[in-house]
């Protein structure tokens, strides 16, 4: 009888002090060196939003010669390579026609003028990226910014991505980029990237991280505005309450964060 | 039964395990006394008038890794691009831009020891190993 009782007592004591374990563990490691140790921190200059977004005026662009200084600025910023082979091209930002950029809005009788132009396109940041729901392996996310961004240390290529995107925004390196960056368009602040992992626009989140806007924005001479679409006063909601504007493939539910006023 | 226990071919079965113990062995007695020296990787003068990397040297020889694998994902993942150590010096947390611009030579300071070692980061496939200079 004594033995049960006291084996009862002292199993009862084991199970409060189990229990009491992870409460002891945080006072234990609470308060005690703290003020001497390294912090991690965003640059003071960096530039931040709820939700990035860009609206872009294709009303501004009579024809192809005027994308290409946008178009240049970016490959020149990102090292981006310049393939003979159209196979293994990559693209951030370059020109498409309408029917091919809007699929599902181009109709019998459009005005001349929307056939003849370029129009810019570029990753579009969806609010629903389905870059990200295919990625096996997390190198494709979206940033708490709503910036859909590629973390190539963990791409393996498998190029699930470039199925899912419907935008055709990705590009696969078939061969090692660095040869083919032209000499005098490079930026030696940027990586490149290596043979075997896919790329793709990043919103410029290394200029954003401090202060600048991104390129094409730069270049465009007022073309393309970028902001913050949670932001009612900001330019981009202001453009986007004062013209009306078109997302690409919109039906598929994406949600890009890429406007055209047309 | 007998219990004369007798080795057949003594001569060849000894022969034969002097010669095995010796080719196993060989990598051992043939490198004795010639085993390189532990390299120093070589200071560029920016770097010894900083005197203080971004941790204590002791702990960047044994950890500098890991520390780049955390700078990386701090840096891709979250956007925090500054670090502050402990004494307060801040620090853009980029390989190209801020470690090799005191590091500045790649051939002098990071080769050495990798060499030695034999390890292979594949950081310069993409990484600009010396950003001043040519890619």
């Amino acid at each position: 009888m004594e033995s049960r009782r006291s084996f009862l007592k002292i199993a009862g004591i084991s199970a409060l002090g189990a229990g009491m374990h992870p409460t002891l563990n945080a006072f234990a490691s609470g308060g005690s060196d703290e003020g001497s140790k390294a912090v991690v921190k965003r640059n003071k200059e960096a530039l931040t939003a709820v939700r990035w977004g860009m609206v872009i005026d294709t009303r501004k662009f009579h024809s192809e010669k005027d994308l290409e200084p946008i178009i240049k600025a970016c490959d020149k910023i990102h090292n981006i390579p310049e393939f003979e082979n159209k196979d293994h091209e990559i693209k951030w930002i370059w020109g498409e026609e309408f029917k091919h950029a809007f699929p599902e809005k181009d109709s019998e009788f459009l005005p001349d003028k929307v056939h003849h132009i370029s129009f810019p396109v570029l990753c579009n940041h969806c609010e629903n990226p389905p870059c990200v729901r295919a990625c096996p392996t997390k190198a494709t996310f979206k940033r708490e910014d709503g910036i859909v961004l590629m973390d190539f240390h963990r791409c393996i290529g498998c190029r699930f991505c470039m199925a899912a995107c419907p935008y055709g925004s990705r590009s696969f390196n078939f061969r090692d980029p660095r040869p083919f960056i032209p000499e005098d368009n490079k930026n030696q602040e940027f990586p490149t990237r290596m043979k075997g992992v896919v790329e793709k626009c990043n919103f410029c989140a290394e200029r954003l991280a401090v202060g600048k806007l991104p390129a094409c924005v730069e270049a465009s001479n007022g073309a393309i505005a970028f902001g913050d679409l949670d932001d009612p006063a900001s330019d981009v909601r202001k453009l986007l309450s004062a013209n009306y504007t078109i997302q690409r493939k919109q039906a598929l539910g994406t949600e890009p964060s890429v406007f055209y006023i047309v | 039964m007998s219990n004369n226990k007798k080795i057949y071919d003594k001569g060849i079965v000894f022969t034969g395990l002097v010669i095995f113990l010796a080719l196993i062995t060989f990598p051992f007695w043939y490198n004795r006394g010639i085993a390189a020296p532990a390299p120093e990787p070589e200071l560029t003068e920016k770097a010894k008038a900083a005197k203080e990397c971004v941790l204590p040297a002791d702990e960047m020889k044994t950890g500098h890794m890991q520390l780049l694998n955390d700078w990386r994902n701090d840096v891709v993942r979250n956007a925090d691009r500054m670090y502050v150590n402990e004494h307060g010096k801040e620090f853009n947390m980029s390989l190209s831009n801020e470690c090799l611009d005191c590091h500045s030579s790649k051939e002098d300071f990071c080769d050495r020891c990798h060499n030695y070692a034999s390890v292979k980061p594949y950081c310069w496939d993409c990484h600009i190993d010396n950003p001043k200079e040519k890619m």
